[in-house]
């Protein structure tokens, strides 16, 4: 459910209206709107935002850990709508183990190497993602280097 | 005992499906020159038509999203230099003005002109690096030379503003790092005058060229609709007919005082590209001319004590200024808590910056959006099915820096 101020935007309440169920929670931070949406629905949402309200392109997809609090993970989504030239950004919070969340490739094909990216540096799994492979560091690289259990200047060899 | 010995392995060869010919897989890159920096691409070649490619990135991965996080927010404006650097203080400005969103700083219009004025040269700059590379790529020597001269210029200016050719880290949060230096109008002036024949050189030797027109015509089309799909931005994107550029669509900086044309084609190839580019940097001229022309007075940074440290006389004798300074250089300046996602339009499309403070000194979390990274993974979708030899011409029309997709 979406506090009131927020279900006020047009995006935001065409979004309620539809997929309701789906939304945690809503804000506005120095005028850029953030929806927070339940993981599971990831998908369906970003559907009905490419189909029906025009964000055809995905900007960005990137993570931030918030280590030690649960839930640990945030995946944030940022989008685009050219013709109302207008941006939003999406939420969603998993756990600090076996953080996994489906992958939105099948909406945008371009969210293919930011989830990669994501998958490398946080180790958040991409489900049905077509080729979730490391993309930054070597394939036998250890750990995730952005997530604050990570040391900044790394392990002495 | 020839037992022990093994058979060699066997060539990546395969049977192609239907043709009844074996295609055969190709290394390009990373030391490959004309991939500009260090990208690999995995070719699948049914004779000299590409079957399969698949980029790998990440040979030029520093972990600058992590140095951010160790760093208070003014030490991170020298981390955005090293990230695109054909275009520094595009990213400067960028994370610049992030942080001044979170800040909620207001930023004096002499700061803001400078701002635009330079990231121009910026865009001039990273421009002819591109149409001398590129051009080299399809085998004209001279345009490289040509396009060096200039950008030596624009260079000389950046280090008459902040002493520094290239990481000039010249812009700060709050503003500028120094007063715009003595005698700057005479050498932009100088520069820009001259600057639109220098462009009707460049054209003489290449847009009715028919070598280079045989090479980019018709090379490396991309559908507007795939671009959107896979997030490509940038002069690619405005050469397949969308008018989109964030000066415009979403200005920063002052950008809606200034007057210039976003120029678009439709045809979406390589030439399409290059004509893009071109008229591009004769709108940049423009606007640099305006800035030259209108260019406000005043401070060059923001009333905002502390964050901006005091001039130097004023820490000598005045005990507020002496505290602003210690204060802001042992420890940094506090943040209020909260994100931004903050874009502008860099030479090669949008560039992003997501800044999240946790109200500390040092940011939570910057994540900064590349378009080279947007760029390439669709090089896929142009190059698969056409000829080898024109993969040099399309990635080329891509103006990707590797630094900055890989960060």
């Amino acid at each position: 459910m979406l506090p009131e101020d927020v279900k006020a935007h047009p995006t935001a309440g065409a979004l309620e209206a539809a997929c309701g169920d789906a939304l945690v929670s809503g804000k506005f931070d120095r005028g850029e709107l953030t929806i927070v949406v339940d993981p599971e629905k990831i998908v369906d949402v970003c559907r009905f935002l490419k189909d029906q309200l025009r964000f055809v392109r995905l900007s960005t997809v990137t993570g931030v850990d918030w280590y030690p609090a649960e839930p640990r993970f945030e995946v944030v989504y940022h989008l685009l709508s050219v013709d109302r030239n207008e941006r939003l950004r999406l939420k969603c919070k998993l756990p600090g183990s076996a953080p996994e969340i489906d992958s939105v490739t099948s909406v945008w094909p371009g969210a293919n190497w930011y989830e990669r990216e994501t998958f490398d540096l946080f180790g958040v799994r991409f489900r049905n993602h077509p080729d979730l492979r490391r993309i930054m560091l070597p394939e036998d690289w250890e750990g995730h280097p952005l997530r604050k259990d990570a040391s900044v200047t790394g392990s002495r060899v | 005992m020839s037992d022990s010995i093994t058979a060699p392995e066997a060539p990546p060869e395969t049977e192609s499906a239907g043709s009844g010919r074996r295609s055969i897989s190709l290394n390009m890159g990373p030391q490959h020159p004309s991939t500009h920096g260090v990208l690999r691409l995995q070719l699948e070649l049914d004779g000299e038509t590409i079957l399969k490619c698949r980029p790998d990135i990440g040979y030029l991965h520093t972990g600058i999203e992590k140095e951010f996080e160790a760093k208070t927010y003014q030490q991170g404006v020298t981390l955005t230099d090293r990230i695109d650097y054909l275009a520094p203080l595009s990213n400067n400005l960028c994370y610049c003005l992030a942080v001044e969103k979170l800040l909620g700083l207001e930023i004096p219009p002499l700061a803001q002109w400078t701002r635009v004025m330079l990231t121009e040269l910026t865009r001039l700059n990273s421009h002819l690096v591109w149409l001398g590379t590129h051009a080299i790529d399809i085998g004209a020597m001279s345009v490289f030379l040509y396009c060096f001269r200039e950008r030596e210029d624009i260079l000389r200016i950046f280090e008459m503003y902040s002493g520094q050719r290239m990481m000039t880290s010249y812009f700060r949060i709050g503003g500028l790092a120094l007063e715009p230096p003595r005698g700057w109008q005479h050498r932009v002036r100088t520069f820009i005058d001259a600057f639109a024949s220098k462009v009707d050189e460049y054209e003489n030797l290449l847009t009715n060229n028919r070598i280079w027109i045989g090479r980019t015509r018709g090379v490396g089309y991309v559908s507007l609709e795939n671009m959107l799909d896979w997030g490509i931005t940038g002069p690619m994107l405005r050469a397949a007919g969308l008018k989109w550029d964030s000066r415009k669509n979403e200005p920063y900086s002052s950008y809606d005082q200034f007057d210039f044309e976003i120029p678009t084609r439709t045809e979406s190839d390589v030439y399409a590209r290059y004509l893009v580019r071109i008229e591009e940097m004769r709108q940049s001229a423009r606007i640099i001319k305006q800035a030259l022309e209108g260019m406000p007075s005043g401070r060059w940074t923001a009333d905002a004590p502390h964050v901006v440290l005091p001039d130097r006389e004023k820490m000598k004798t005045q005990m507020e200024a002496l505290i602003y300074h210690f204060k802001i250089v042992t420890e940094g300046f506090r943040v209020p808590g909260g994100e931004v996602y903050q874009t502008i339009e860099s030479p090669r499309g949008e560039v992003g910056y997501y800044v999240v403070s946790d109200g500390t000194a040092l940011p939570y979390r910057v994540h900064v959006r590349g378009p080279s990274f947007g760029n390439l993974q669709a090089v896929p979708v142009m190059v698969e099915g056409t000829l080898v030899a024109d993969v040099i011409a399309s990635i080329g029309s891509m103006d990707f820096v590797l630094g900055d997709s890989d960060r």
